[in-house]
């Protein structure tokens, strides 16, 4: 399981880069404990924050600030690990839907939590989107009509039904809950994409990216 | 089985599955010919409550004649259907209930806006009738109020508060946390409230009684009342017998049956005293009658120094004192005197076995159908293999 964020340059005030290609890695909690220096929450104003690499070998100086204080932090860098390269491509997508997030939130929050899987189910037929769980005291199915008005895109061309381990799909619903839209892709293997686009407070685009293999193999109907 | 649920409909479906999930783990199901009946019991059998939605209730409502079918299910599998009320309202259209037997299972199937489909199918066991035993129409005193008057009154007691005394004369009904450990009496916080006759719609004493249920119950009947709007009955008989709580329209009914602490032990009470070090938080419980009364008792055990005290200031945010033809004097309680016996078996006693055979239908008993002559058997023998 995999989690892409991309922020495009133009939501930066200052973008600029001397080399094609930066690749770092860093230790993510650390990363945000220093976006939070000053709280999480918005109240007291704004942050305002700068970000500068040297190059290899050198950390990723931040530096924030609020209300006139000011705060540097050194994150040490290390040797970026090849991300697994999911091999998703878009012209092996075999089922294409885009939703609005709405209503993904509301079946999300709903889940079945005691169900190890969540399977999702996508067809140019009957039950066209459908996320089923099985649970301690059922299964529960969700589904979406291609009709409906949640759904903005529908491509499916063929039936596919793939599970997917819930404890990897948790984290996405935090993507989930700040997104106003969402593609969900799948490919010939049952690999799941899952896009959210996030509209920030300017009106600005970004994007969340989640690959998920599926559980199992499941066959096709 | 074949029902159909719409609109508004399926929120105060919702809220009673939120009410019976107050009282116990499993919810009943039983499909009867006169409605649908949701049950539940707690595990110790001092609570139960059922709701019968009559077939009107339903925009569709089938059961094949001759159905003998009652199934029981974890509560909790069932309010995650119905788990967001303010969801159930703004987005379900229409709510299908089908019973598949063959698969044991039982499908709840919501019609939601934005062409939306939640299907869910709940596994559930076979299980015993499981009906209570209770006669409203005999009971000795019968109130009945808007839901808002005693929400207003159960809201002035701590959420963990787990027993109350409800106590009526003819014109007043005195409703006050029960505090049972005599040595945190002195340290606890005790409220009382007092109802007026004219707050009720309908107030008919024959017998002054005290009684102590418990609160979390009520509350779970309570919490349908208010927001369905029905006013609440409630059937209080004497100290031990069990309390009727009441909702009804034209198209349900709800009723919740909660044992009180019976009267032998509210006797057994009064001869336990707080420690004499421990000076008497004042109150105005006590008078002269509650002296007779002290003095009619059982006098092995002696009375304490605090017994002749006056009354002092006064806890109660409202007081009257009550008529001297108290039957039952759960007061007595108040009463810190005597020496704390360690003998006596610390622990209430409610009295639990209101469950027992189903009488035979009989005109007077208008409160539940009456459908089996079983005896209200434990359940754990008959689970039956669910698959």
């Amino acid at each position: 399981m995999q989690a892409n964020a991309f922020i495009q340059a133009d939501i930066f005030q200052e973008f600029t880069l001397k080399e094609d290609s930066v690749v770092f890695q860093i230790n993510l909690t650390v990363l945000l404990d220093c976006l939070n220096i000053f709280g999480g929450s918005s109240v007291g104003g704004s942050t305002a924050l700068r970000m500068c690499y040297r190059g290899y070998g050198h950390p990723l100086t931040l530096f924030l600030e609020e209300g006139g204080v000011v705060t540097v932090c050194k994150i040490n860098t290390h040797e970026p690990e090849e991300p697994i390269d999911f091999e998703f491509s878009s012209c092996n997508v075999t089922n294409k839907v885009i939703l609005q997030s709405e209503s993904l939130k509301e079946a999300f929050s709903e889940l079945d939590m005691t169900s190890e899987v969540l399977q999702i189910t996508m067809s140019p037929n009957q039950p066209y989107f459908r996320l089923s769980t099985f649970g301690n005291s059922g299964n529960a199915h969700y589904d979406y009509s291609k009709d409906s008005d949640m759904m903005e895109l529908f491509q499916c061309n063929k039936t596919q039904t793939n599970r997917y381990k819930m404890s990897l799909l948790k984290p996405s619903t935090k993507a989930l809950a700040i997104s106003c839209k969402v593609s969900v892709r799948t490919d010939s293997r049952g690999v799941l994409s899952l896009q959210y686009l996030v509209r920030n407070d300017d009106g600005q685009i970004c994007f969340v990216e989640y690959f998920c293999c599926p559980d199992e193999e499941v066959e096709e109907e | 089985m074949q029902c159909v649920v719409t609109g508004g409909n399926v929120k105060v479906l919702g809220k009673a599955l939120h009410s019976l999930s107050r009282i116990g783990d499993e919810l009943y199901v039983e499909p009867q010919e006169d409605g649908l009946a949701l049950r539940s019991v707690n595990s110790s059998r001092s609570a139960y409550a059922c709701f019968l939605f009559a077939p009107l209730f339903f925009s569709r409502y089938s059961i094949p004649s001759g159905l003998n079918f009652r199934c029981k299910m974890a509560i909790k599998s069932v309010l995650t259907v119905f788990r967001s009320l303010a969801t159930l309202e703004k987005t379900v259209e229409k709510c299908h209930i089908s019973l598949d037997e063959q698969k044991d299972r039982l499908t709840f199937t919501l019609h939601c806006k934005h062409g939306l489909l939640k299907t869910h199918n709940l596994s559930y066991q076979d299980s015993e009738s499981l009906e209570a035993v209770f006669d409203k129409d005999n009971c000795a005193n019968v109130f009945r109020a808007q839901p808002r008057v005693l929400v207003d009154t159960v809201v002035h007691f701590t959420t963990s508060l787990e027993e109350v005394t409800v106590t009526v004369s003819d014109e007043r009904m005195w409703v006050r946390n029960y505090v049972e450990d005599d040595a945190e009496r002195s340290k606890a916080m005790l409220t009382e409230l007092c109802l007026a006759a004219d707050e009720f719609d309908h107030f008919a004493v024959k017998s002054h009684n005290s009684i102590t249920f418990c609160l979390k119950e009520f509350r779970g009947l309570l919490l349908f009342a208010e927001s369905t709007g029905l006013p609440v009955s409630m059937y209080l008989d004497e100290p031990g017998s069990p309390v009727v709580l009441s909702v009804t329209d034209s198209v349900l009914e709800g009723n919740f049956v909660l044992a009180t602490l019976s009267d032998d032990h509210s006797l057994h009470k009064s001869n336990r005293g707080a420690d004499a070090e421990q000076p008497q938080p004042p109150d105005d419980f006590m008078n002269d009658d509650m002296d007779a009364y002290l003095i009619a008792m059982d006098t092995s055990v002696a009375p304490g120094p605090s017994t002749a005290g006056p009354p002092t200031s006064s806890l109660a945010t409202c007081r009257k004192p009550p008529a001297p033809n108290y039957r039952t004097r759960t007061y007595s309680e108040e009463e810190e005197n005597g020496e704390e016996d360690p003998g006596r078996p610390p622990d209430k006693k409610f009295r639990s076995l209101f469950f027992g055979s189903v009488l035979p239908p009989s005109p007077q008993m208008s409160t539940q159908p009456v459908t089996t002559q079983e005896v209200l058997a434990s359940d754990s023998e008959d689970e039956t293999e669910a698959e």
